[in-house]
This record gives structure tokens, C-alpha cells and sequence, in this order.
């Protein structure tokens, strides 16, 4: 399929925070125009739009994009996809692009979060004055606390736990270490919501929200957008000796939901999604882990970054917590991961957050990272999950012009 | 190891135990009792013996969700898959591993180990969530008689089925609760 690459041609994100004076609109706009800007085209070559927004899933964000940017009557897939909604809007561009529909596809993803509590079924209200079962359980009450919990720090908390029960090796202060990893990288993101580096005992000590996760380690709700514009291989070749050279090859581009396993339905099984989608990814891209330059993964919580170095195979079954005592993830490592800061410091605007994961390891690999640059980045895997489950993985590579 | 394991015990050793018993919902907001009412009539099902008598005694306790049997020896109840196995806890149309349409109903062992948790000290009172897995069957669950700290709880540990009161509702209707308790 090589005449069949796609190529990220432009890409912006904006920067993660509070942003209580803009609207979706005003933030998707922003990211939108600044990528085709980067991309050096305009709307009018645009010929689809993948785009997300979880919590507005059915306001028509991308025609109310459209109505602020550019109208031109080209189709909008509005899609909502949990944590991989943004992975989700790139991958419709990209389907529509390699089917041929069309040669320059748009994704944008964007969210408004700032503030917003804990995500995932909390309560259900007040209780009637009767006991009366409702729902696919019949639960009479709330089943919160008393059928453990839902609430995604609580999830994800015993996702890296139930690795440790597995394998073994894990540790309240491992996990409080893989969140000090990446709130120090942040401190070289200016994009990122949070640029504070924590000591570790400050992490251990700050307020725990579900064990092991105290709030340093879990991602923050905040607002933000990205974009990306992409192209099909025949349309770059029609493009400037700047624009080649610029671009990014999409090397791999999957996603994937999770298959049965026991237990799957009980605890979400964030394990099986992520490896199959990491295996496919390698194998599309004719690549495999040793090759990686550097990895965005979905680090919606200390614990959830351990399994995923296991999931994405940049260890070997089972050495996830070995894998992270070498120091290999952090910046100077061997493998460094989420050099952005992560989610825990970046920020987690659902919609957004799957492209961008992509935009960092592009940046990367244009060289436009700025301090946080990892030298000589040739290749880049970026990954998100959403509870659900989705996974959505893409391998991308330096362009050989 | 430098920084001492803290945070949780701070929060949780405060709020003591209680951990399970959540807001058991002001069981009797007494007031205008509407007579007896819907609920009622669920529990009674499989209850072999002892009809007319049982039925009339069951008819005042509600189990917490549908796969939770009450009785003398309570136990949680799967649809298991008689092709492949697989076991669920809801209603099912299909099998989601092998797409097989015949269930039947299966007990799910009452004993089992802690696989997984999480102590969830955000809310009204903390508690620990746990996945247990009863003999091959895993099951979500709160553990209970377990103080919901880190040094009171592992993984691997031996938990056991136990149920407990939630209180009663306007019509006089207990509502019975599960959780695993440490064996
Ligand atoms: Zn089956």
C-alpha cells in the first residue's frame, strides 16, 4: 500500500487549560484554522470533516465549525467515540481519504471540561421511597460503593492493580513515580494545563482520590481543541518542495474495540484492545517497538500508564514495572514516553486529546517540539483509549523528502 | 520509599469503617406509605420449597439487584452460556463471546480471591471496590468488614459472599445488599 500512504500535511492544537472565554466554536476554530494554516491550504480544498466532541456529541459541533470557517457543503461526520473521539473524527478523514471520496480530509476534536467533577456513573440520584429495581441489573439503589465503583479513577486504579496482582512489581510509590515522570516533562510543554513539577512525596501526600491514584496522578478535566488536515500520497506530490518536506507519513492508523474475555464485562479489560491495535499498528507500518523514537500513551491515570507499556509492547510480557525502574520512559531514557507531560499534566479534553497525542509525536518529527524536542525523532507511536472500550493507535514517520 | 504511605489512612482511618453499609437510604421515610408495591412481587421466584409460607416471608425483602438469590444460603446467579460457557450478570439477547442464544442459570461460587481494587476515598464515606474472582467467575464487588485502607486489604487475599440489610423502604421492604467480606 505504499502508494496509498496518507501524510499528516498540517496540525495545530490549542493550548490545554482554563479557557472560560471561549465557546467550543471559538477553540475548534482556533485549532482548524491554525492546521490549515500550517498545511498551507484552504477550506476549499478541504473534501470531509471527521470531527469530535464527546460531551456535545449531538450539537452538530462540526456544521457549526463549518459555519464559523468556511462553508462549502462538503459532508461532516460528527462522531463521539469516549476517550478516543478525537482518534475517532482522524480516522473517518483518513478512511474517506484512502477510499478515495476525496484528497485532503480534516479531523478536529474539542472539549469543554474545566471544572467538570469526576467522569464515569456516579450516583443515581435521589433514592424513591421505595425499592424499585430498575436498570439491566434491577438494582433497587445507586450501585455505587455497593457494587465497587465507576467512577474512572476507581476503574483505572484497579486496572494497574490487577497487573500487579498478574505480574507483581507494582507499588503505590511505582505509580506515584510514573505521575512524577510526567508532570516533570511537562515543565518543557507550554501547551500543557499544568507545568508544575512535583516531588514524589508531594504526589504520594496530596489527596487520594482512589487508591493508588492521588490527584496528581489523575488527568485533569480541562478545555481544548485540535486539528489536523490530511492527505492522500497523489495530492502531496502536487504540493510545494516545503509542504513534502514537511509533512508526516501516517505509517499506521488503527482502531479497535475489545474482544470478550472473562471478566471484560466485570472490569473493563483496557489490555486486550490496546495489544491487538498495537500488533496491527506494527505490522501495517512494517515497524516494530525497537523503532519507536518516542510514545504518546493514554495516561488518563498513573496506573493506567503502567499496563499500556506492556500493551504497546515497549516491554516484554509481564516487565512493565522493570520496564519503568530503568528509566527508560522518562525524556533520556530509551523509550521516552509522553514527553508532552502526559494527560496527568497536559490535560484531558476528551474530544481533543486523540489528535493531540498525534500532533506531539508529529511535532516531534517535524523537529517543531520546541525545549521539549527528543533529537532526531524518526518514528512515533501515539495512543488513546476510551472506556467502552476504543482504542485507537497510529505510528507515524519523519518524511523521507 | 521515602514518602511515608499516607494519604489514604488520613482520610479513611477518620471515617471509619462503615464502609459498606452505604447511605443505607433513610429506610423508613415513613410517611405516606402507599401501601405495598411493586417491588414486592419480584423476590418471591425460586424459592422451591415451602411455598405459600416462604412466598409471604420473601415478599418482604428485595435482593439489591436481580442476580443477587436470596434464601438460606444466598448466592449470585450468572447466565451462563451453554456453548461456550461465558457467564454475565444482565439480561442477555446473545453470548458476547460465541454469539450462542441458550443460557442457563449458574451459581456463581460464593468464595473466591481478590484479583484487583481500588480504595475509593472521594464521596461520602470510603470504601473499597474490588474484583473478585469466585472460582473462575469474576465478580465486582465492595469488600465489607474490611477497613478500607491500604494496610487492610491485598491482593490475592481470600474474600467469601455475605449480604446485609440496606434497610427498609416506605412499604416495609428490606432491600438485601452483597459484598465479600475477608475469609
Ligand atoms: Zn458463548
Amino acid at each position: 500500500m505504499a502508494s496509498e500512504d496518507i501524510w499528516i500535511l498540517g496540525s495545530n492544537m490549542t493550548k490545554f487549560g482554563k479557557h472560560p472565554d471561549e465557546d467550543l466554536v471559538d477553540l475548534a476554530s482556533e485549532a482548524a484554522m491554525a492546521a490549515l494554516a500550517d498545511a498551507g491550504i484552504s477550506m476549499a480544498e478541504v473534501g470531509i470533516m471527521g470531527v469530535g466532541s464527546l460531551m456535545n456529541a449531538s450539537a452538530g459541533i462540526g456544521q457549526q465549525l463549518q459555519k464559523q470557517i468556511g462553508q462549502t457543503g462538503i459532508p461532516v461526520y460528527n462522531v463521539a467515540n469516549a476517550c478516543a473521539t478525537g482518534a475517532t473524527a482522524l480516522r473517518v478523514a483518513i478512511m474517506a481519504v484512502k477510499a478515495g471520496e476525496t484528497d485532503v480530509g480534516m479531523a478536529v476534536g474539542v472539549e469543554k471540561l474545566a471544572g467538570a467533577g469526576l467522569l464515569g456513573q456516579a450516583g443515581r440520584g435521589a433514592a424513591s421511597d421505595t425499592w424499585e429495581p430498575s436498570g439491566r441489573f434491577g438494582a433497587v439503589g445507586s450501585t455505587e460503593g455497593r457494587i465497587g465503583t465507576g467512577i474512572m479513577p476507581g476503574v483505572f486504579a484497579q486496572v494497574g492493580m490487577e497487573y500487579g496482582h498478574k505480574y507483581g512489581g507494582t507499588s503505590f510509590e511505582l505509580f506515584a513515580k510514573i505521575s512524577e515522570k510526567n508532570h516533570a516533562h511537562s515543565t518543557l510543554n507550554p501547551l500543557a494545563a499544568y507545568q508544575k513539577r512535583f516531588t514524589l512525596d508531594e504526589i504520594m501526600n496530596d489527596v487520594m482520590i482512589a487508591y493508588p491514584n492521588t490527584r496528581p496522578m489523575c488527568s485533569g478535566n480541562c478545555d481544548g481543541a485540535a486539528a489536523m488536515i490530511v492527505v492522500s500520497d497523489a495530492k502531496l506530490k502536487t504540493l510545494s518542495k516545503r509542504q513534502q518536506k514537511h509533512a508526516v507519513k501516517i505509517s499506521a492508523s488503527v482502531l479497535t474495540t475489545d474482544p470478550y474475555q472473562e471478566a471484560c464485562q466485570v472490569l473493563p479489560d483496557v489490555n486486550t484492545l490496546t495489544r491487538n491495535a498495537a500488533k496491527q499498528a506494527y505490522e501495517q507500518a512494517g515497524i516494530g517497538p525497537e523503532d519507536l523514537d518516542l510514545v504518546e500513551l493514554h495516561d488518563c491515570f498513573a496506573t493506567a500508564e503502567l499496563v499500556h507499556y506492556d500493551n504497546l509492547m515497549l516491554c516484554e510480557e509481564g516487565g512493565a514495572a522493570d520496564f519503568f525502574e530503568s528509566g527508560a520512559p522518562w525524556r533520556d531514557g530509551s523509550m521516552p514516553v509522553n514527553v508532552s507531560g502526559g494527560l496527568q499534566s497536559k490535560g484531558h479534553p476528551i474530544g481533543a486529546t486523540g489528535i493531540a497525542n498525534i500532533h506531539e509525536v508529529a511535532m516531534h518529527l517535524r523537529g517543531d517540539a520546541g525545549d521539549r524536542q527528543i533529537k532526531g525523532a524518526k518514528v512515533g507511536m501515539a495512543h488513546v483509549i476510551g472506556l467502552g472500550s476504543a482504542c485507537g493507535v497510529h505510528i507515524l514517520e519523519k518524511s523521507a523528502a | 520509599m521515602a514518602a511515608k504511605k499516607k494519604a489514604p489512612a488520613k482520610k479513611a482511618a477518620a471515617k471509619k469503617a462503615a464502609a459498606n453499609k452505604a447511605p443505607a437510604k433513610k429506610a423508613a421515610a415513613k410517611k405516606k406509605a402507599p401501601a405495598k408495591k411493586a417491588p414486592a412481587k419480584k423476590t418471591a421466584a425460586k424459592k422451591a420449597p415451602a411455598k405459600k409460607v416462604a412466598a409471604k416471608k420473601s415478599a418482604k425483602q428485595i435482593p439489591f439487584v436481580d442476580y443477587l438469590v436470596l434464601g438460606d444460603r444466598p448466592y449470585l446467579r450468572a447466565q451462563e452460556c451453554k456453548n461456550c460457557g461465558a457467564r454475565f450478570f444482565d439480561r442477555r439477547n446473545a453470548c458476547a463471546s460465541c454469539f450462542g442464544t441458550d443460557f442457563k442459570n449458574a451459581r456463581v461460587k460464593s468464595a473466591g480471591i481478590v484479583t484487583s481494587y481500588s480504595i475509593v476515598t472521594v464521596g461520602p464515606q470510603p470504601f473499597v471496590s474490588a474484583i473478585v474472582d469466585c472460582g473462575g467467575t469474576s465478580v465486582r464487588c465492595t469488600l465489607v468488614g474490611v477497613e478500607p485502607t491500604p494496610d487492610h486489604v491485598s491482593l490475592g487475599m481470600k474474600v467469601k459472599l455475605t449480604t446485609y440489610s440496606m434497610g427498609k423502604d416506605a412499604a416495609g421492604v428490606e432491600a438485601i445488599g452483597f459484598g465479600f467480606a475477608p475469609a
